[in-house]
């Protein structure tokens, strides 16, 4: 984590004229805030190293190289929207292609709802550089003055002469000019394409099944692979399998072990998959203490009652719990989660002596490049990573683990080589969201305000498993819990890790996921507890303006933003309506990847406990919103795949191993139980931030709530057992 | 290995793999029709539904020995040109997010319009409640099919003769292994 993080932060902008007709800029930036644009040496090292990479050819067109991977959240028109807009390009001329990691994008990431929000200034100016070039060759031309002409829909006008000229007309000539180093970016109010819901531009190729997501790689000469995979965490392989009846099966090719398993390859992946079945590998496994989710809980439960790292201390909580005149105690739980994205684990791999070309759907190419130069001891000039469509990310394709392996085989088995995980692979092979356990303690003065917050919680941390050596808790497990938002004097949040051999990593909003779920549904129970309406508690605990330190450095939460979005949805919902026999309405709020989301569910439970979730109003504050329909979309997916963790799928973990296998098991949200989404967004002209992920943590707490409301039953384990949803007397 | 003849979108191709091949790996990897889908292979998620005959079924748990005697629809065969109502529909309500489930989720949708050219919400339930969309479209593919079913009742084919015992049951691909 730490090798690609210090890369992802450490990027850079050029700005050179590209050899032959086309204008082509290149940007370093540092950091997503972009530096100024300048001349750079036309040598062929500055041109390698941008990360994001505009051109516009002689025919109009043009072509942005997006170094952020697809995976559904929609970069592949949101950035180029920005970039058009800024150029004042026809958007459609615009076209997107894929970045892919070698010497010209050395540095390739995508993740932490970061795209648009590290993008946005670097390809304004991107942007705006073109249109100032392109603007001045045409003003050189016609012999006017620059700032008289205006540029859009790719053409170059001068309105007071009315004259014109296509962008492709004038880039031979652009091309040749100085690089302006600090262009004038267009007034927000000129936007006619950013703000707009513009169709997404890969819609057409996802409805017609020409789609390339990674599983659909074809290559000249290539075989399909099937694994065998370790049968317990840390279970090693010992060297010793018996591949004779797998190589009876018609199409299977060779068998081939690898470092962490043995792979069947074959004709077909079906083929593959039938030798994998028919293959015996001796595992060296550790039975002496196999990991289970009953001892792993036992463990949380003795580090949670004793303190912790202590992340925030404001006041004296432990003085303020004494003298309240109520306390309110609870303790929450939330399991480990799997990814299940709809595209099992797979990746294509072709390995020669002296090079390694990949093609596979991953969110960090960068991480897989460090590994492979390793592993296969290139070079890391000899290294391609091809950058497909993901089936979904949410965060497993961080991880290069599967990437690895289809090299090893592809190296090992002399030819182009494509891994296929079968789904039950894909569930029991994860890196999974944390489990975490969370012990809060309230205090309400006589007057029934909150006085006191105590939060002290453990997980099993995710910096703990990429580097045991890890002491100090990463921002990955605390955001949302040290930063409660609340107007409360006395506050304390204490943290511990707890150990653990299950393998962890992030997922569609990682800590906030859990943190969130337990801070705001104990402020819910505060709420009950001091007789208050849970609306009015939240409003009247941000009612003055603060800046709350986030567990990152140099940021922080504005909780007049949060009180905004709560005001919104209160608005929307709205709030006081009266609801029908058995329903309940419940309301949660949380700031994550620098955005704010509230939401109000509105649920129905019968009396025998069958849960209908009816209704979510959703408002989210993300700053400058580039594209209002993907921000729609993305927290209706919000909305499924917060539904799905708290109702539907848990993770547990029996002798070492995971115990469910596929969707029947490890259940998803369907069709017939989503609710009606509505989505409303803070007008704002603040930076864009994040909107994949913020959408997720306030799922659960607002659902839970309205059971609360519905029901008066609590419920503070997730996801629900059977019977948690009865409804009281 | 055994020789079959499959009628796939209006062609006749030759394969010639194991019988108990799912028709999914032969559409994918035998003859390059990568729109169908792999997800689970035990017939829980629908990203690999085609039709049989009209009647969309799970290719991952259908043996290529059983659809080898009906006329196969893939994505791929749908529209030449993305004109299916449905298609259209899911460009107009911009659908899809990863785009993964897509394909069977459309498949299965088509399926529907044909025989409730004017489904209720209980009728996509059914024909849709088989499918996973882990992105979460599935507000945006109830409103499309209600599209659809407008733009696409005007011009409605007569429903094809349904293959008896809807979709194929199959049974449960290998795939169990770690």
């Amino acid at each position: 984590m730490r090798d690609f993080v210090l890369v992802s932060r450490r990027r850079f902008l050029t700005v050179a004229p590209a050899a032959g007709a086309g204008l082509v800029i290149g940007f370093r930036m540092f950091d997503g805030r972009g530096a100024g644009a300048g001349t750079a040496p036309p040598d062929a090292e500055a041109r390698l190293a941008p990360n994001v990479f505009l051109q516009i050819d002689a025919d109009g067109m043009v072509t942005l190289w997006t170094t952020k991977s697809e995976m559904g959240q929609g970069v592949r028109t949101a950035l180029p929207m920005i970039l058009a807009e800024e150029i004042g390009a026809d958007f459609s001329k615009v076209k997107i292609e894929q970045a892919w990691l070698d010497k010209r994008f050395p540095s390739l990431d995508t993740g932490g709802s970061s795209s648009v929000r590290t993008s946005w200034d670097t390809l304004r100016k991107a942007g705006a550089t073109a249109r100032a070039m392109l603007i001045d060759a045409a003003a050189r031309r016609w012999n006017v003055d620059p700032s008289a002409c205006a540029a859009e829909k790719g053409e170059v006008l001068h309105p007071v002469s009315g004259r014109r000229a296509s962008f492709g007309g004038l880039v031979a000539e652009a091309a040749k000019l100085e690089i302006p180093s600090d262009p004038p970016l267009k007034d927000p109010k000129a936007f006619t394409l950013l703000g707009r819901a513009v169709p997404r531009t890969d819609t057409p190729s996802k409805v017609d099944g020409s789609a390339v997501y990674g599983i659909d790689v074809r290559r000249p000469g290539m075989l399909y692979a099937a694994v065998a995979l370790a049968p317990s965490f840390g279970a090693q392989p010992t060297g010793s399998f018996d591949g004779a009846k797998a190589k009876q099966v018609p199409g299977v090719r060779s068998v081939v072990p690898f470092r962490r398993g043995v792979a069947v390859v074959a004709d077909s992946t079906w083929a593959a998959f039938k030798g994998r079945d028919a293959l015996t590998v001796n595992w060296k496994e550790d039975k002496t203490a196999p990991e289970d989710s009953a001892s792993l809980r036992a463990r949380c439960q003795a580090l949670v009652n004793k303190p912790g790292k202590a992340l925030r201390s404001d006041g004296d909580v432990a003085g303020a719990l004494a003298t309240a005149a109520r306390r309110v105690e609870a303790v929450y739980e939330l399991p480990f989660q799997a990814h299940a994205a709809m595209e099992p684990v797979n990746a294509t791999a072709h390995v020669t002596k002296d090079r390694c070309e990949i093609w596979a759907p991953t969110q960090i190419p960068s991480w897989a490049w460090g590994q492979l130069k390793e592993v296969l001891g290139l070079p890391g000039e000899a290294i391609r990573i091809n950058v497909t469509l993901l089936g979904g990310g949410f965060g497993r394709r961080i991880n290069p683990d599967f990437i690895i392996d289809a090299a090893e085989i592809s190296k090992a088995a002399g030819s182009p080589v494509q891994m296929v995980w079968s789904r039950e692979q894909d569930l029991r092979h994860d890196y999974y969201r944390p489990y975490s356990l969370h012990r809060l303690e309230g205090g309400l003065d006589a007057a029934g305000r909150p006085v006191a917050w105590s939060h002290r919680f453990v997980s099993t941390s995710i910096s703990a498993f990429y580097d045991p050596a890890t002491k100090e808790p990463e921002s990955d497990e605390l955001g949302g819990a040290a930063d409660v938002p609340f107007a409360i004097p006395n506050v304390r949040v204490e943290y511990s890790p707890a150990d653990s051999r299950v393998p962890r990593g992030w997922w569609r909003s990682v800590e906030s996921s859990f943190n969130a779920f337990a801070v705001e549904s104990f402020l819910d129970e505060m709420a009950a507890a001091a007789g208050k309406d849970p609306l009015r508690l939240r409003q009247d605990l941000l009612r003055e303006p603060r800046r709350i330190p986030y567990p990152m450095p140099d940021v922080f939460q504005d909780t007049a933003r949060l009180k905004g979005v709560i005001d919104l949805v209160a608005e929307k919902t709205p709030w006081g309506a009266p609801l029908g026999k058995g329903q309940g309405r419940g309301l949660a709020a949380h700031y994550s990847f620098r955005s704010y989301c509230a939401m109000a569910a509105e649920v129905e439970v019968g009396p025998e406990g069958a849960l209908r979730v009816n209704r979510i109003v959703a408002a989210i504050d993300c700053g400058f919103v580039v594209n209002p329909g993907i921000v729609a979309a993305q927290m209706e997916g919000a909305v499924v795949f917060g539904l799905t963790a708290a109702l539907k799928s848990e993770i547990t973990i029996d002798q070492g191993h995971v115990e469910q296998s596929n969707f029947h098991d490890y259940e998803m949200l369907r069709i017939d139980e989503m609710p009606q989404v509505e989505t409303y967004i803070v007008p704002s002209a603040a930076p864009p931030t994040g909107v994949g992920e913020p959408g997720v943590p306030v799922v659960a707490p607002a659902v839970f709530n309205a059971i609360f409301a519905a029901t008066g039953r609590r419920i503070r384990r997730l996801p629900p057992a059977p019977g948690d949803l009865m409804q009281r007397g | 290995m055994a020789a079959f003849t499959l009628n796939v979108n209006g062609r006749q191709r030759e394969v010639d793999v194991a019988p108990d091949t799912p028709l999914l790996w032969v559409l994918r990897d035998t003859l390059g029709l990568t729109g169908t889908k792999f997800g689970c292979g035990q017939s829980l998620c629908g990203a690999c539904t085609v039709h049989l005959d009209g009647e969309p079924i799970r290719s991952c748990v259908t043996p290529v020995s059983q659809a080898a005697r009906g006329r196969i629809i893939t994505i791929e065969g749908l529209s030449a040109d993305r004109s299916h109502p449905i298609q259209k529909a899911w460009i107009a309500e911009d659908v899809p997010q990863c785009g993964y489930c897509q394909a069977g989720m459309i498949m299965s949708a088509a399926a529907l319009l044909v025989k409730k050219p004017r489904p209720q919400e209980k009728d996509i339930d059914e024909a849709l409640g088989g499918h996973i969309c882990r992105c979460g479209t599935y507000q945006r593919i109830r409103r499309a099919i209600h599209v659809a079913a407008g733009s696409a009742s005007e011009d409605r084919r007569k429903p094809r003769a349904a293959r008896p015992g809807g979709e194929a049951p199959g049974q449960p691909g290998p795939g169990g292994g770690r």
